[in-house]
């Protein structure tokens, strides 16, 4: 098997079995140098399995997994030397300063002492901890604590970053924080897996995303292209009552524009759902405005990444 | 400084580290044995204790070498809590993401815990000797000695410590089942009281039980002198008890380290 050089991560029918429970399943996924990519699924879909596995941290049942052309089992070492890891939330010392976990990780990656030193300063500015380095983790709250697991992560200056629910826990200015550094990662171009069970999440930071449910990749693709996928966007036209002419009127003339998929009537309310395509809910408005038509309300509606979601699990991903 | 130096340093000095954040809990582990088995015990059974069959001028001398491979004991079994604690955070797999070799996490664990247990037995050496005028009759080498058999000693129960804490489900039953082990270990060891006193089927198990032989040849070396024989075939048991706890954890190890 060999590798394009743009691919990060190649994997062939990676399954992962704890005795009779199959916790990933024939997993084929490609990721792209310099692509943040979203594994979604609910609790126990198998994301964090398929991260450990990729990891070198756990040990494939079947199938294989290559990263930069390393075989993840036969060359282990050379994988880790290539990646950094931000697992989920806690998993810093409490008895240690943000400063010595970075030293700890700088010696664990073979960094000389001036190499260290630098780099040390480098991570502590970019994830904005230098003010509060030299106190101790019991200290920080849980966005501070998450900005330490980063900054761990990126020691060892990694191709690839993988990233284990980075925002699990955290409040929404925290998360806003995280996500703005998980950006920055990108900008600076190493490649990014995450694992997601914030649709959220997955919608505003990954180029792509794979839909994992019970062990299995459902669908894969562009938060956009997904939503697309669904059959395109809805637009609801709200009239007033007893116009039931109109009503027909605008359905009639609507059912023209050459981007109208279907019309639906119900309740003094025409659903048009409409092909995703820039212009169209402009379009409409114009032609809805021009008529004199009794209009209360029109609603401009594309699929969110939940319906996604369900369309491709037949379930929602928090169970509520 | 080749990469595995560097790698259980780094480890160690973490350790020190986390120690010192923590000094109460150090303290606690030498004030522990020493007040409630050399001051409470050995005081309460000190007028009972004159028994035929007692070496030692007293029963609080007698008593000091037991106390001693006591907290080897406790010091050993304890050996693998901190690991315990990196895997249930995720700690350890952040660590194990890291380009390093596995047995530095090993190494450096034993490094550490093999220094706080030298530096145990000199602080009961120490106390012993301040308190309650306790000498050892070998000497300075007798007291190097002593160490040298407690490290021995206190390997193999690191070694069991760390498989222990790879395969519990959770730092609940690790502890349990410390607590469990630990007060047997020493009822059914030379700690208290000579094996020739002993009921019968206690001093049968006592003679398979690791601890009686360590505390009997540390005994010797505070109470008495040298006894080359005894010495020797001392340092045969005590290596044989290590490498049947080093291959148990050795499977642990592959297993969750591999």
């Amino acid at each position: 098997m060999t590798m394009d050089k743009n691919t990060a991560i190649e994997t062939h029918r990676l399954s992962k079995s704890f005795g009779s429970t199959k916790a990933v399943e024939d997993l084929n996924l490609t990721l792209y140098v310099g692509e943040v990519f979203g594994l979604l699924g609910p609790n126990g879909a198998g994301k964090t399995t398929t991260l450990r596995m990729l990891l070198t941290l756990l040990r494939p049942t079947t199938g294989d997994a290559r990263i930069f052309g390393y075989e993840i089992v036969r060359q282990a070492r050379e994988v880790r030397r290539l990646i950094g890891y931000v697992p989920q939330e806690k998993s810093v010392d409490r008895y240690m300063t943000g400063r010595e976990h970075l030293e700890l990780m700088a010696s664990l990656y073979h960094l000389s002492a001036s190499e260290a030193r630098n780099r040390v300063r480098e991570v502590l500015k970019l994830v904005e901890l230098e003010d509060r380095a030299n106190e101790l983790v019991s200290n920080y709250s849980g966005g501070m604590k998450k900005k330490l697991d980063i900054a761990c992560g990126l020691i060892p200056h990694p191709k690839l970053m993988f990233m284990d629910e980075p925002s699990l826990g955290l409040d929404v200015q925290s998360r806003l924080r995280i996500w703005e550094h998980i950006r920055g990662l990108k900008a600076k171009g190493i490649t990014i897996l995450m694992s997601t069970n914030y649709l959220e999440e997955a919608d505003q930071l990954c180029d792509r995303i794979a839909i994992i449910d019970a062990g299995r990749v459902k669908a894969i693709g562009s938060p956009l292209e997904l939503k697309k996928g669904l059959g395109g966007d809805r637009i609801l036209i709200e009239l007033g009552q007893g116009v039931p002419s109109d009503i027909k009127d605008l359905a009639e003339a609507i059912q023209r524009f050459e981007f109208v998929r279907e019309i639906h009537e119900r309740n003094n309310t025409l659903e048009v759902w409409v092909k995703p395509q820039e212009d169209a809910f402009a379009t409409l408005f114009q032609k809805v405005g021009n008529g004199n038509y009794p209009v209360q309300a029109i609603h401009y509606m594309r699929p969110s990444l939940e319906e996604v979601f369900i369309r491709h699990t037949g379930h929602k991903i928090r169970g509520d | 400084m080749n990469e595995f130096a560097q790698e259980t340093t780094a480890l160690t000095w973490r350790s020190i580290r986390r120690l010192s954040r923590e000094p109460i809990s150090l303290a606690f582990g030498l004030i522990q044995p020493m007040l409630f088995w050399l001051i409470l015990f050995g005081n309460l059974f000190k007028g009972a204790a004159q028994i035929p069959g007692m070496q030692g001028p007293d029963y609080i001398s007698f008593l000091t070498a037991g106390v001693i491979v006591m907290t080897v004991l406790n010091s050993g079994l304890a050996g693998g809590v901190d690991m315990l604690f990196d895997k249930e955070n995720g700690f350890l797999e952040r660590l194990m993401s890291a380009p390093i070799s596995r047995h530095s996490l090993i190494v450096s664990r034993f490094i550490f815990v093999m220094g706080i247990t030298s530096l145990q037995i000199l602080v009961m050496l120490l106390v012993a000797f301040l308190l309650f005028g306790v000498k050892v009759a070998s000497g300075f080498p007798g007291i190097v000695l002593t160490i040298l058999i407690g490290l021995l000693f206190g390997m193999g129960l690191i070694a069991l410590s760390l498989s222990l804490a790879f395969s519990v489900k959770s730092h609940g039953s690790f502890f349990s089942l410390l607590g469990f082990l630990s007060l047997p270990l020493i009822f059914l060891s030379s700690a208290l009281v000579p094996r020739e006193i002993m009921p019968s089927w206690m001093s049968f198990l006592a003679q398979f039980n690791p601890m009686t032989y360590a505390i009997d040849v540390v005994r010797g070396l505070i109470l008495g002198g040298w006894m080359w024989g005894q010495l020797a075939q001392v340092i045969l048991v005590l290596l044989l008890f290590d490498v049947v706890c080093f291959v148990i954890a050795g499977r642990a190890f592959r297993k969750n380290l591999g």
